[in-house]
């Protein structure tokens, strides 16, 4: 199905089943302990060995020798694979580094090797005494000392590192009131719970891997492409995935490496990554250096705004694109980007959850309530002068939707923005030194083509097949609903089957583009089993209606599974997109309030109420929207208030390697939260006419928190994230 | 993890005799730490000795007026014992503060103070640590080092001592009570059971080669209003960067220990004359000689706002 003209009126419309509250019909599987996640699929492959993952000690140089006689001695040992005996291996297509390292190592922490046993037990064991000899080589690992020697780096279609309208200088200098600041954000990880794990078995050169992956189709490809096969011999299976925050975008080691352990074993291998590998090992967010300029007028209006960022990343690696929300987010007749990219010997900086706004929107937003500040404006009085409803690089080009305003205004009222005290450091409670801060949240909304197949059968059931995954976020539960809204059944009359590359290909998960693409592809395989439905049962009436397991035209009444009585009907599908995403701006909005208290002592940041406001299209199921939204809060908190991944620059790895050291919030610092969806239909997006939104409920929440500490003390921290250290030395006597 | 033999033992005499049949064994009771360290081959005994069996579990009462705590009473039962949240109130709260619910229902309180440095390099069996390897050197130093000591700490290290717990034992002064293989038992006071990095990082405690804590014991109480404030990156299940244990009485005298800044407990009990005087003079005194890093010399001025914190909740 092509949708290139904007949606009308569409059975998902009759919203019975599409817009209400609903539990994840996956959650008695994973209460209970029966979703199969990748390292749980207890009954096969049968008799699996296990491997365990060798990381480089080093993140820059050569293997100069290994010794594996003592490991091969140890009991349980099946094999041991390295780049030396692995065969000829080629590189995906979404990896930047090797994903088994050696000779040369890219990074620390890089496979070596992989331990395969009888045991867990063993396997683990066994690599202790794997002797890797190194001849390490200087590396780069300083984003702030690589900043100068950055490059521009190549673009991609439209998506160019630089943008300039306009004279951006001659406004900025003529401004009457300016902001020049610098903000940085440090590397992130993804600290997801699940650890990325496969099972590998091997059918002569046909490969199956359990896995944990939220793009089956590039995965599927890497695979082919890294092990030299034919993609059709390439079966991957991930029905259930412990997160992934864009962590499990790619193949990685462990796929690789389980497949690599298991030919050479010639048995089944399972491989979990180990937690202390996994900062190193696989890709994160990588750190920004962000410069920022505004100008602006005495009457609030901008006239002048850039946004430099620079990231670093190893060679052929992609910079992190933080000022992509600065070319859309507000009006501004001269306006610049620029993107820098150092390279860096450090591991694989890759896509985390909202990749380029996440970060960007922790510094822009600061920045737009510093401005307010000087100009002394309401932070969302100056947002809501700089509003604007065509992308402000291309005026031609309005926003399919666009209701900041309206999510601050609501946010403001619902959370009784007007008790703030302007002036910085004035609210105190007991210890608390109390501010709130507000931020705008903002994320592109990307439309992918993505597929599914639908089967009906004479009882009645349908059956969703489709690549998508659902990791954590409840795309189990809205493709139900969809295929229940199209098909006129209840949700219990729908069997949803994901994550297989068997089935057709999905948008997949990330970049928030999930759920709407993935439903709209059930929406169009969804359609033409109607239409087969129809055809079967002999109704050609233009006015059939699909409701209560009965299909209807005029006074004809059938049951929707007798159209199966001689076999099961089945229909596929893709949702394709014409140029509505070029014609129209399509981004979701929204407001993030929050209020928190810092211990006038310690400078200990504690939150005490957060809000978001969103308007993200149609919100498909209110219920995973929220969760999506309150998970992506709490993310929001971690960025602000303690994830770092520390750099050691001498040696070039991030030492605190597992979730000790990486800390992440726990419940006690997540407090009351609170979200509001706006009623909104986006006609331009796709049939649904719904958005992302799991990721909007991050972007602007880390600014918001920021603002908010400068609310409470008067002081303004620009690097995250925002630790006690940061303020003490400023804080007022206690 | 490397293999390694295991036995139940039920008597001290029999705990004993494996320590010392086994030059490598060591002693398990919790296990909370022990296992991680094994499992990354940081530890690597070749034989553990279970005293979960040795009936070290109660707490007593003593004859002058104190209470005796078995080695093996778990932390959370430490924490919830009446007459310890009565009269030693800090002890109760600085469990508390540690860890999580479900390693304090395991954690002993003999393990908690033997437990080992969080610090990331000593980790990172990558990493030279001349704890973990002695004379390798110490990739803390120069490193990343924002949780690291910032007093009595030596070339050789710069780790510190994680333990709650024994912030609120050595304010209390607490005695350890141990048994030896050869049958002698003997008390160490707190204040000497943790030792100072200096060239030997890795001893890390005055204990001897198969000496087992049996009990520790709490003298009289001594009154006043205990509070035990643990400052952190995050609310719940992190590492102190400071903590202060304080005991104060009506008059403005007391005690102070401070946690996250060295490699043992740091009470000097000479800046306690300060007490009355307020944070800043008792701070001066108790991080006299201090040697912070660039990146933890924070933790100095946070001892002394914690503290001048803990001595107004005090006055309450």
């Amino acid at each position: 199905m092509k949708f290139d003209t904007p949606a009308t009126t569409n059975p998902i419309d009759q919203l019975k089943v599409i817009g209400h509250a609903t539990s994840r019909i996956d959650g008695p599987l994973k209460t209970t302990g029966r979703a199969t996640y990748a390292y749980e699929w207890h009954d096969r492959p049968a008799s699996p060995a296990y491997g365990y993952i060798v990381g480089a000690a080093i993140a820059k140089g050569r293997i100069a020798s290994m010794d594996l006689s003592r490991a091969r001695s140890a009991p349980g040992i099946i094999a041991i694979v390295t780049a030396e005996n692995a065969g000829k291996l080629g590189k995906g297509n979404y990896n930047t580094a090797k994903l088994l390292g050696g000779p040369d190592i890219d990074h620390y922490h890089q496979a070596v090797a992989v331990v395969v046993a009888e045991t867990f037990e063993q396997a683990r064991a066994a690599a202790q005494l794997v002797k890797v000899d190194y001849a390490a080589a200087k590396g780069s690992f300083d984003l702030s000392a690589g900043r100068d020697g950055a490059a521009k780096p190549p673009g991609r279609g439209d998506d160019q590192p630089d943008t300039t309208v306009g004279d951006f200088p001659g406004a900025f200098a003529s401004s009457p009131v300016q902001l020049d600041a610098t903000y940085t954000t440090p590397d992130q990880a993804h600290a997801m719970m699940e650890p990325h794990a496969s099972m590998a078995a091997w059918e002569g050169d046909k490969l199956t891997l359990w896995t944990s992956n939220q793009m089956i189709a590039w995965t599927t490809g890497d695979v082919a492409k890294t092990l030299g096969l034919p993609k059709e011999n390439v079966r991957l299976i991930s029905p259930f995935i412990g997160g992934g925050f864009g962590g499990k975008l790619f193949l990685r080691a462990d796929a690789v490496l389980a497949a690599l352990g298991a030919r050479a074993a010639n048995r089944p291998v399972k491989v979990a990554m180990q937690r202390p590998l996994m900062f190193n090992n696989t890709t994160h967010r990588p750190a920004t250096i962000q410069r920022i300029r505004i100008g602006a007028g005495r009457d609030g209006k901008i006239t002048a705004i850039g946004h430099e960022s620079w990231s670093g990343n190893l060679p052929e690696g992609r910079p992190e694109t933080a000022v992509q929300q600065t070319r859309l987010l507000y009006a501004g007749e001269n306006r610049m980007t620029a993107l820098r990219l150092a390279m860096l010997d450090l591991p694989e900086g890759n896509a985390m959850r909202a990749p380029g706004e996440a970060p960007g929107m922790m510094a822009l937003e600061i920045a737009m309530d510093e401005m307010a500040e000087r100009l002394g404006l309401d932070p969302i009085e100056f947002r809501a002068r700089n509003d604007t409803q065509v992308d402000p690089e291309h005026p031609n080009r309005p926003f399919s939707q666009r209701q900041l305003v309206e999510c601050m205004r609501i946010g403001a009222e619902r959370f009784g923005w007007n008790k703030r005290n302007a002036e910085p450091g004035k609210q105190r409670d007991g210890r608390w030194l109390i501010g709130m801060g507000v931020a705008a949240a903002f994320r592109n909304n990307l439309l992918m083509k993505s597929g599914a197949r639908v089967r009906l059968d004479r009882g009645g059931t349908v059956t969703v097949e489709t690549d998508m995954t659902d990791i954590g976020t409840g795309s189990y539960t809205i493709i139900a609903q969809t295929a229940a809204e199209m098909m006129g059944v209840p949700l219990e009359k729908v069997v949803v089957r994901l994550g297989d590359s068997s089935f057709p290909v999905s948008a997949g998960s990330g970049g928030q583009f999930g759920a709407n693409n993935s439903t709209s592809g059930v929406y169009a395989a969804c359609v033409k089993l109607r239409e087969a439905v129809a055809q079967k049962l002999g109704f050609n009436s233009a006015e059939i209606a699909f409701t209560d397991g009965q299909v209807t035209a005029g006074n004809r009444s059938v049951p929707l599974g007798q159209a199966a009585s001689d076999g099961e009907l089945a229909a596929e599908d893709s949702i394709e997109y014409g140029d509505l995403a070029k014609t129209h701006q399509q981004s979701t909005f929204g407001a993030h309030f929050v209020e928190l208290g810092v211990d006038v002592a310690t400078a200990e940041i504690r939150v005490r109420r957060m809000l978001a406001v969103c308007a993200a299209g149609r919100i498909l199921n209110p219920t995973t929207a929220r969760s999506q939204v309150i998970g992506a809060m709490t993310m929001g908190v971690g960025a602000a208030l303690m994830e770092e991944l520390a750099v050691d620059k001498r040696s070039g790895f991030f030492v605190n390697h597992d979730l000790a050291g990486y800390e992440v919030p726990v419940h006690a610092d997540i407090p009351h939260q609170d979200t509001i969806f706006l009623d909104e239909t986006d006609p331009m997006s796709s049939p649904m006419k719904a958005k992302g939104i799991g990721e909007l409920g991050l972007c602007g929440v880390a600014a918001a928190l920021a603002n908010a500490v400068y609310n409470a003390t008067g002081i303004r921290v620009r690097e995250y994230p925002i630790t006690l250290d940061k303020l003490l030395h400023r804080m007022p006597d206690a | 993890m490397k293999s390694f033999t295991y036995e139940k033992v039920s008597s001290p005499a029999a705990a004993a005799s494996a320590v010392v049949s086994n030059s490598n064994a060591k002693f398990i009771a919790g296990g909370t730490n022990l296992l991680d360290l094994m499992k990354l081959e940081i530890e690597t005994p070749s034989h553990l000795i279970d005293v979960n069996g040795l009936g070290f579990d109660k707490i007593e009462p003593t004859s002058d007026g104190g209470l005796r705590i078995g080695a093996l009473v778990r932390n959370t039962a430490l924490a919830a014992d009446a007459r310890i949240r009565r009269d030693y109130g800090l002890l109760s709260r600085a469990l508390l503060a540690g860890a999580s619910g479900q390693l304090r229902n395991k954690a002993t309180t003999a393990g908690n103070l033997l437990q080992r440095t969080r610090c990331p390099y000593f980790y990172d069996t990558n990493q030279p640590c001349n704890k973990r390897n002695p004379g390798s050197g110490c990739a803390a130093i120069g490193g990343v080092t924002r949780q690291h000591a910032v007093i009595g700490a030596s070339d050789a290290c710069i780790a510190t001592h994680p333990s709650d717990m024994a912030i609120a034992m050595r304010a209390l002064d607490a005695t350890v009570q141990t048994a030896r293989p050869d049958g002698s038992i003997r008390d160490i006071p707190i204040a000497d059971l943790h030792r100072l990095p200096g060239d030997t990082p890795h001893i890390e405690t005055t204990l001897t080669s198969g000496e087992l804590i049996t009990s520790v014991t709490l003298p009289k109480p001594v009154g006043g209003t205990h509070i035990y404030r643990k400052v952190r990156d995050r609310a719940s299940y992190a590492f102190a960067l400071v903590s202060v244990g304080a005991i104060v009485q009506r008059d403005g005298t007391g005690r102070v220990a401070v946690g996250g800044i060295a490699h043992k407990p740091w009470r000097v009990e000479a800046a306690e004359a300060e007490m009355p005087h307020g944070a800043k003079a008792v701070a001066a005194h108790l991080l006299e000689g201090a040697s912070p890093t660039k990146e933890n010399a924070f933790k100095l001025s946070l001892v002394e706002r914690t503290l001048g914190a803990v001595l107004t909740e005090a006055k309450g």
